[in-house]
């Protein structure tokens, strides 16, 4: 549930003319379009060049409403869509739950859904999303195998713990709501932002190297560590920290049995019930305050809280750790309510998405896009070898608002890419078994 | 309402007609979506559809579980303890203003003043505790500064004290105005011939002031322990996400789309604050207060 995103803390600033670039004018029209090329030529000149008269006159009035959570929703990338599309792309946030719900409950209310992977376990067999079909996108290629195969590049299986966004990445057929066993010409929905957790720490006051997730749940952080509160996601960070002090073994850390979940809540109302947790945390800011206040000095993280924290001046460390990260990606998928012009410019503007912009504006607040090499493009050498590559920043580097995020010399915890990336050990997920975790997380919140 | 005499023959129609908004707002945006609450807490769900029937295992699965006893224990302590606090400090703040503020002027400008903690919102009335509570807060460095105490309290801030003090601070007001309004309207002359007749002050207010605010006492009575009763986002700041509340539980079922259980618990829950808020009016026939 991240609710609010890093960005929400800062002064937003416009975004420089200069990283304006042209990307989306880049984009080459969808194959059905390719052939009013000459109609095109009649608007030459004009802001969406190479679009035919028709279709442009009749966008302006499309509008597609994406709803999403703060830190991928965001309204510069609906405003930047807007002027290199031609049609409007409109942004709504919510929490986690509040997007669920508002999916199933009320679909015709949104036409892009921009939501966690673990949601299409939801929303695909209850059909209310568009199958992508992939011969109309055209960065498939491009995106990073652990989306398309669920592999690294070198061949290795991305660990299949919770929901590897593979495990739901396509489907049998156009509008199918069963998921395919392989790849398949047809997808639930396009990947966009990812990243891998981990502990954040206070290195100044833990005052030694950390490098196992049990340290969440070492009495020598009584009253001074944190988790985060939304059932699905903090029973991972507690089981990733259980596995690595040996207690249980899990089969499949996102998708516990009964056995398992018992097991766990257990361990965890013992460690609460001895003073282990400061808080339990749900929103973004609240992990900041936290950890800036000293009120807790290890705790599960996200990306851009660690920099909001060191960001005050105060600091904070994103421990790789030896178990490996969990991670979590995000992705979007047209309605399944859409038709006709509207689907035609829902794929624009998937097309769009992942031409570029997008991905280097994200890549500025510490999140990873599924089509680096694009999002490449709208980033300076120094950034993307910050961000990316690990390398140390040879200059001071901010996020898209200006404000900034680390110092020069500084380099990223946990280092490159795929050092990050190819260390998941599981994924966000909703386990098979959640009537059953939710009830008894409640038993541990109230215990 | 000034009706034409022509209406005069109709209007025994009037207090319908004028009834009628009212009732319609109530039952288009509270009865019709209650009714469906509680139709739906009978239904059953599998994994990802609601399935229309009737079935009891929505309340069978509740009431069996110790979970929702602990979480209703919680939820009720913390309204008793809350309600105990704003009693006292609305009858005490009400008595000051209407037998110890003479003039009318400064009558109404303290009463204000009661309000000012109002013009914000409540997120921010309650967020600014955390500063002040907390482990390197304002008042544990002045405790330390003072010598007062050696190392920062804990239990200021993330504990059932935290909770209780922002549940005090927020809900305050809500007992504090109607017990002040059915006090400023006791008879003086009824206290001045208690007073002649020799009545300590004391005797005063346990048999004149008490009894004749208990309108007051009850309507404010109902307003916190309802407040406390339904809220879950206090419970959930001020104590760190470390205590759970009844609204809580409820809202982390429908995180997950499970609307039947959640349904369910909130027509228990409906069903307990109606027997509080019963109990109380059997005590003070509140109508009859008020119209009288």
């Amino acid at each position: 549930m991240r609710t609010v995103a890093g960005s929400n803390c800062t002064i937003r600033k416009e975004v420089p003319m200069s990283k304006r670039a042209t990307g989306g004018r880049k984009i080459t029209r969808r194959q059905l379009l390719k052939g009013a090329v000459a109609t095109a030529a009649a608007v030459a000149g004009s802001r969406v060049s190479g679009v035919p008269t028709v279709w442009a006159q009749n966008i302006k009035d499309i509008k597609l409403v994406q709803a999403g959570g703060s830190y991928s929703a965001i309204i510069d990338i609906g405003r930047q869509a807007t002027k290199d599309l031609g049609f409007q792309v409109e942004m709504q946030t919510g929490a986690h739950d509040a997007l669920l719900n508002r999916f199933v409950t009320q679909p015709n209310s949104v036409d892009i859904a921009d939501m966690e992977y673990f949601f299409l376990y939801q929303l695909v067999p209850r059909g209310v999303l568009h199958s992508i079909d992939l011969k109309k996108y055209k960065w498939w290629d491009k995106v990073v195998p652990i989306f398309t195969k669920g592999e690294y590049p070198d061949g290795r299986k991305v660990s299949r713990q919770g929901t590897l966004p593979y495990k739901v990445q396509y489907v049998d057929g156009p509008d199918s709501n069963r998921f395919a066993k392989g790849p398949t010409q047809w997808a639930t929905a396009i990947p966009t932002v990812y990243n891998a957790d981990t502990l954040g720490i206070r290195p100044d006051l833990v005052k030694r190297p950390i490098e196992h997730w049990h340290e969440l749940l070492n009495p020598e952080f009584k009253g001074r560590s944190a988790i985060l509160d939304v059932p699905s996601i903090g029973i991972m960070d507690a089981a990733m920290a259980i596995e690595s002090r040996g207690d249980i073994k899990y089969g499949d850390k996102g998708n516990m049995t009964k056995e398992e979940i018992d097991k766990t809540i257990k361990i965890l109302i013992g460690a609460k019930k001895s003073g282990q947790f400061r808080a339990f945390w749900t929103t973004f800011d609240e992990s900041v305050n936290l950890m800036a206040a000293g009120e807790v000095v290890i705790q599960s993280m996200w990306s851009p809280a660690v920099t909001a924290v060191r960001a005050r001046g105060i600091p904070c460390y994103y421990v790789p750790l030896n178990e490996g990260y969990r991670a979590w990606a995000s992705c979007i998928a047209p309605m399944r309510h859409l038709t006709g012009l509207k689907l035609d410019a829902a794929y624009e503007y998937l097309n769009w998405y992942q031409s570029g912009w997008q991905g280097g504006f994200i890549a500025k607040q510490g999140y990873y896009s599924s089509v680096p090499e694009t999002a490449r493009k709208f980033m300076t050498e120094d950034e993307w070898g910050f961000w990316y590559d690990g390398k140390d920043a040879k200059s001071d580097i901010k996020d898209p608002y200006g404000t900034l995020m680390e110092k020069a010399g500084q380099k990223r915890d946990g280092g490159a890419f795929w050092e990050r990336m190819g260390k998941v050990a599981c994924w966000n997920t909703l386990m098979d078994e959640n009537r059953y975790m939710v009830r008894k997380w409640n038993e541990f919140v109230s215990a | 309402m000034r009706a034409p005499q022509a209406a005069s023959s109709r209007f025994t129609s009037a207090p319908y007609v004028l009834v009628a908004p009212l009732a319609l707002v109530l039952v288009v945006f509270f009865g019709i979506p209650l009714v469906l609450v509680v139709v739906v807490s009978f239904f059953d769900l599998d994994k990802f559809d609601i399935i229309p029937t009737f079935v009891l295992t929505n309340y069978s699965e509740l009431l069996s579980s110790p979970l929702t006893y602990t979480l209703y224990a919680k939820t009720i302590k913390y309204a008793l303890i809350v309600w105990a606090i704003t009693l006292v400090i609305g009858f005490t703040v009400s008595y000051f203003l209407v037998f110890h503020v003479r003039s009318i002027l400064w009558q109404m400008g303290l009463f204000l003043l009661c309000t000012v903690p109002f013009w914000t919102s409540n997120v921010i009335r309650m967020i600014s505790w955390i500063p002040l509570l907390g482990r390197h807060g304002l008042l544990n460095q002045s405790l330390i500064a003072l010598g007062l105490a050696d190392h920062p309290l804990e239990f200021l801030l993330f504990s059932d004290f935290s909770v209780v003090i922002a549940y005090v601070h927020l809900f305050s007001l809500f007992m504090i105005v109607p017990i002040f309004n059915s006090m400023a309207r006791i008879e003086r002359a009824v206290i001045e011939a208690a007073v002649d007749g020799g009545a300590s002050r004391f005797r005063v207010i346990t048999d004149i002031v008490i009894p004749l605010s208990r309108t007051g006492i009850a309507l404010g009575s109902i307003f916190v322990i309802a407040l406390v009763m339904g809220d879950f986002f206090v419970v959930k700041v001020m104590s760190g996400g470390q205590s759970a509340s009844v609204v809580a539980a409820m809202s982390n079922e429908i995180a997950i789309l499970q609307y039947p259980p959640a349904a369910a618990n909130a027509v228990c829950l409906l069903t307990i604050v109606t027997l509080m808020v019963a109990v109380i009016m059997r005590v003070v026939d509140v109508r009859r207060e008020l119209s009288g």
